[in-house]
């Protein structure tokens, strides 16, 4: 899996949510998925809820919908920092790959605030077009906290 | 019934430094939510008082020398496994200068707990057993041979173990769990709590308002269809859902539930005026989350019942959880989320329980807006002290009420809260 290929994804998930285009971000994914928020303790003690759990590209879209249609909460944005994508390993159908990332939220009155530090471990596969997507983002969170609320995919 | 008067509290009952406004369980002073005295006066009259407060869950300590640490309020304690099979509770703080017992949070310690600054130990039911150098160095320093090892052991609190639930309490007048909670909360508990559990998952949020906002928020029925949005974009609210809200007869504990909704009258009529209005940009595009089973095999689709002072448990459809409400000073909290299943889920039901976790949580698609809603408050009432708030909806008395337009629960949380402030 090209190192270089997997950055260009990670850049096009990070810019998707923090220039708010939501719609856009279940299209990096393969269809089925599975797109989960955990920490870093629940995995390793195997507990296997999260805080957000789609295992269809439907499903992101309902989180989508809801976010701009249903859910309230205060303006903010995120600010995501996505480190470099380390090639873990190949099955054939997709590359394990973990990236660490760091993300500031920033409230509408402009407080910004270090809002999660983890890392994504990802399966990543190549669609019929050749083009990358994610067959899995387990966005593992190192610490177990959440602030007020999480309305914005991690 | 005078409210005021409660001969339970051990604390001498020092005057209040702000007056309660009204008598009414309708009204609330908005003192009551930023007060540090209040604050430290909650500490030691409910917290430390005649209360249960939840410590963890037997499944997280089931062999000898299991142990939990937890927060009673702001009391660091320690909850462990004795050999015995029973479970211990006493303060995470040394008997020598007060450090921190255990700082993780949980773990096992065999037989013996020892504090990492000076090697004091205690054994599982938090006696100081052993003082490291007690008799010096070849004759030199040491303790006085006075010393005496047994007044020197961190405070003990009872426990008691319901459901599968531990709680703990500090005063010696807190009554036998049952008795504590009322026979028809009981029963709500013991309807969820039916068979042993397996944790799925923890989660922390911390909240920027008073611990009391959030209680309030959970015991308020009133609020779920006007500031969730979440079934009603979707479609998926039925007007004709049935429920109710019980209240305790101490008013701090309570249990809300909606029935499901198809033999209720009019719930027909309404499936068809609803699908003709539906617009296709407005349904789920997987609904996959939304396939509950009736798996308590009573139709109620959602109870949310809380145990005064400072725990909930949810059942939203199969979402199951345990919420522990931690105070952290007067405008700050922290929710402690556990998920959990039963330990006979078949893989269908862990996957639609996983799925239906989307619905709660600092995440949830229903209720996200519970995190942010009591911050709102907290920054409203910033220089509103001396004002009081409106709790008033379905009367200004606390006893259970058939319908969910009532705060009923909320002036019955007020109600067991006077009593043990004193108020």
């Amino acid at each position: 899996m090209d190192v270089a290929r997997l950055v260009e994804l990670n850049a096009a998930y990070a810019r998707t949510i923090d220039n708010e285009q939501f719609e856009q971000w279940p299209e990096l994914f393969t269809d089925p998925c599975l797109y989960k928020v955990t920490t870093a303790e629940n995995v390793a003690k195997g507990y296997e809820a999260g805080i957000i759990y789609a295992d269809s590209r439907a499903m992101l879209q309902d989180r989508v919908s809801a976010l701009r249609k249903a859910n309230i909460y205060e303006r903010q944005r995120y600010r995501h920092v996505v480190g470099l994508p380390v090639v873990l390993g190949h099955d054939g159908a997709a590359a394990t790959v973990e990236t660490p990332f760091l993300i500031v939220r920033i409230m509408g009155d402009g407080t910004m605030a270090l809002f999660a530090t983890g890392c994504y471990r990802d399966r990543v596969a190549a669609d019929g077009a050749g083009t990358l997507k994610f067959a899995e983002r387990i966005v593992v969170c190192d610490g177990a906290r959440f602030d007020t609320l999480v309305a914005i995919p991690l | 019934m005078d409210i005021r008067h409660d001969a339970s509290v051990h604390e001498p009952a020092t005057a209040p430094n702000r007056p309660w406004p009204e008598e009414s369980l309708a009204r609330v002073p908005y003192w009551v939510y930023q007060d540090p005295d209040n604050y430290t006066r909650e500490q030691r009259r409910i917290f430390e008082g005649a209360t249960w407060n939840f410590v963890c869950l037997e499944t997280d300590v089931p062999a000898k020398g299991d142990y939990r640490t937890n927060q009673v309020g702001g009391l660091p304690v320690i909850v462990v496994r004795d050999a015995d099979g029973s479970i211990n509770c006493f303060e995470n703080r040394c008997a020598h200068r007060g450090a921190l017992i255990a700082f993780d949070d949980g773990g096992n310690v065999q037989n013996n707990f020892k504090c990492i600054y000076h090697a004091w130990s205690y054994d599982l039911a938090g006696n100081l057993r052993g003082i490291a150098y007690e008799r010096g160095i070849n004759g030199a320093g040491g303790m006085p041979r006075d010393f005496e090892r047994g007044t020197h052991s961190p405070r003990k609190l009872r426990t008691a173990t319901l459901c599968g639930l531990v709680f703990a309490t500090l005063s010696p007048d807190t009554p036998p769990i049952e008795d504590y909670l009322g026979t028809e909360i009981l029963g709500r508990l013991r309807r969820v709590l039916n068979r042993p559990i397996r944790i799925m998952g923890r989660f922390t949020q911390p909240l920027p308002n008073n611990w009391k906002l959030y209680v309030e928020n959970v015991k308020d029925t009133y609020h779920a269809s006007l500031l969730h949005l979440f079934f009603a974009t979707f479609r998926i609210t039925r007007l004709t859902q049935a429920g109710g809200v019980l209240v305790s007869p101490d008013g701090g504990h309570h249990a809300s539930y909606t029935i499901g909704s198809e033999d209720a009258p009019g719930a027909a009529a309404y499936r068809e005026k609803d699908l003709r209005s539906e617009r296709d940009d407005y349904k789920l595009a997987d609904p996959s989350m939304l396939d509950p089973v009736d798996e308590f095999g009573d139709r109620i689709q959602l109870q949310m019942l809380t145990i005064f002072p400072s725990v909930v448990l949810q059942q939203v459809h199969n979402c199951l959880a345990v919420r522990q409400v931690v105070p952290r000073g007067t405008d700050g909290m922290e929710l402690r989320w556990t998920y959990f299943g039963f330990a006979d889920d078949t893989p269908e039901m862990n996957k639609r329980r996983l799925k239906q976790q989307n619905l709660v949580g600092p995440a949830g698609l229903v209720s996200m807006e519970d995190g942010c809603v009591g911050g709102f408050v907290q920054r409203g009432i910033a220089e509103a002290g001396d004002r009081i708030s409106v709790v008033e909806m379905g009367g200004n008395t606390a006893e259970s009420q058939a319908t969910r337009a009532t705060e009923t629960a909320v002036r019955g949380f007020w109600q067991a809260y006077r009593r043990h402030m004193g108020y």
